[in-house]
């Protein structure tokens, strides 16, 4: 009786799911590899005749391969902003964690702000150019890292929480100065909370879009959200193409969710059990 | 005498100052304070200034008196609560439903939590540009399939009363997943005494979500609340990509009026959205804060 009903809730489940889900991602890969006349329909068909490999051709030389430009940006810009990420905010978990004193309580409040207060544009960008690091790549990085910083040292925090003081006092005994005992002993131990600090912030920074439209404009240094929020007003009439860079630009979150999802969940659902 | 002759250096090597150099805080202290601290203190002074490319001049509460006399400034403060509030909510009610519901009996669980979370992963500009051609009032395809059972589709982001909502809608749609996540996490946490002992008291399912569920899953909510909260009253990208505020100004939020201003060349005015977003999210978090405090202990 309970396994039946179990079957049938299952079955309207994943159909419901696919109508409300799957539908708008079918229907970005089927207008990918639509010709543009049939794209121009927008229905939600089988394309007569594939055109996939022709729209990724088309997609990838657009505006001289500008696509391609943008996803290297996105790159750099990913993991330049990750592993500054990492170290910056291990280094300040592990210290609070250690070693509380009168500081602690304002490195607690301004962890806090970070989560809270929306960052200021206008006047970023002033303080940007008075150091010449507006409109450029490092400049952005820099943006991400102060943006993103919070978030991790709390993860750290907590992590760092769990792994004995009797570690640090062995690495002491043998001989390691406060720089070594970090970067060699404590650091590989946070492997699976740094795991998820990566993950999580690499899908943050790849898919944000409002720090580079503010902080990183024209096409110079775009980054691959930029190009695709760019490619819509020039493909108006190019449905196909749209869709293709949307479908393009979509798929390397998906493949790290297909790869890292146990980390993923980890690092989202920390906190909500103990609250 | 052996005691404090064995434990001296035994507190030295304890001694945190001497392994944990507080130097560790300068470099995320240097970026952090550059990039956020002094901007956002900078923002509270040109706030109070009209500024743009000739320089800044002080005119004490203007800007923010602008912000509530004029009807397309003021109409974003308003969106932003609603935004915020509709969003939060919903995600909160079905993120609970489906939350309960991806942790009972059923088939292919696993391809489920899959199906409901990957939307979360996705580029919000993506979403954006998809659903702004699914919503389109006569060749999307939520109209066409309204059509096809008889129904006659709004023009979800063309009629002024709608497109904010539908962005919302959107909006949840992305988000539901995370908050699914969450409760899942809460829920599998949950002792299975507690489950048993309401079976011996002979609970009905709803009294089970209702009286052992809903009070054990406190802190899963008040998490999906804090996070959608901060989320969606500082919500740019989707109503960007959707609407850009449009029609009129009928779904611009704070967000996106302090980008419009800052384009614009008010950079003051902007400052001023940036700060009344700030007050604006404090306003909302701080005795939500309190409130979750309380209930904490009321538990």
């Amino acid at each position: 009786m309970k396994r039946t009903k179990g079957v049938a809730s299952g079955l309207i489940a994943i159909v419901l799911s696919a109508v409300v889900f799957l539908v708008p991602f079918a229907f970005i890969v089927l207008t990918a590899s639509k010709t543009r006349g049939e794209a121009a329909l927008r229905e939600f068909s089988l394309p007569s005749e594939w055109a996939i490999w022709e729209n990724f051709l088309a997609v990838v030389q657009a505006r001289d391969y500008m696509l391609l430009a943008a996803f290297v940006n996105s790159t750099i810009l990913t993991v330049a902003s990750i592993v500054l990420m990492v170290v910056l905010a291990a280094m300040v978990g592990y210290v609070m964690q250690r070693r509380p004193n009168r500081w602690t309580p304002l490195a607690n409040a301004l962890v806090l702000a970070g989560l809270i207060i929306p960052p200021a544009v206008v006047p970023t960008i002033w303080v940007l150019q008075g150091l010449g690091l507006f409109r450029t790549l490092p400049g952005l990085v820099l943006i991400e890292v102060a943006y993103g910083l919070s978030f991790c040292v709390l993860l750290f925090r907590a992590f760092v929480a769990t792994i004995p003081r009797e570690v640090d006092e062995a690495a002491v005994i043998d001989g390691a100065g406060p720089v070594r005992l970090f970067f060699q002993v404590i650091l590989p131990l946070l492997r699976s909370v740094i795991w998820t600090v990566v993950i999580v912030q690499a899908v943050a920074v790849f898919n944000d879009f409002q720090n580079p439209l503010y902080f990183l404009p024209g096409d110079d240094h775009a980054t691959v959200q930029l190009t695709l929020y760019n490619f819509r007003s020039q493909y108006t009439t190019q449905w196909n193409l749209l869709f293709m860079d949307i479908l393009l630009i979509t798929v390397p979150p998906l493949i790290m969710y297909a790869f890292f999802n146990r980390q993923i969940v980890a690092g989202l659902t920390s906190g909500a059990v103990k609250g | 005498m052996t005691t404090t002759a064995l434990s001296a250096p035994r507190e030295r090597r304890r001694d945190p100052r001497r392994h944990y150099p507080m130097w560790f805080y300068l470099p995320a202290a240097a970026v952090y304070g550059v990039l956020f601290i002094v901007p956002t203190v900078a923002s509270l002074y040109f706030a109070f200034t009209r500024w743009n490319l000739s320089g800044a001049e002080f005119i004490g509460f203007e800007n923010f008196a602008l912000f509530f006399r004029e009807p397309y400034l003021f109409q974003g403060l308003v969106n932003t609560l609603i935004y915020g509030a509709l969003t939060s909510g919903l995600k909160v009610v079905l993120g609970l439903l489906l939350g309960v519901f991806l942790t009972s009996q059923i088939i292919a669980r696993g391809y489920l939590r899959s199906v409901v979370f990957f939307p979360v992963l996705v580029s919000t500009v993506g979403i954006g540009v998809t659903f702004a051609v699914l919503m389109d009032p006569s060749d999307g395809l939520i109209n066409r399939a309204l059509a096809v059972i008889g129904v006659d589709g709004p023009g979800w982001l063309t009629d002024p009363n709608l497109a904010l909502v539908s962005v919302a809608l959107v909006d949840v749609w992305k988000g539901v997943g995370l908050a699914t996540l969450i409760y899942i996490a809460g829920i599998v946490a949950i002792p299975q005494e507690y489950f048993e002992a309401a079976k011996v008291d002979g609970a009905s399912s709803c009294q089970n979500l209702r009286f052992v569920i809903l009070p054990l899953l406190w802190p899963a909510t008040s998490t999906v609340i804090v996070l959608s909260l901060i989320g969606g009253l500082r919500s740019f990208d989707l109503i960007w990509t959707m609407t850009q505020g449009g029609p009129g100004f009928t779904s611009d939020v704070v967000a996106s009026v302090i980008f419009k201003q800052y384009q614009a060349g008010f950079w003051g005015l902007s400052s001023a959205g940036n700060v009344v977003l700030f007050l604006l999210v404090s306003a909302v978090m701080v005795p939500l804060y309190w409130l979750m405090g309380r209930k904490e202990v009321e538990r």
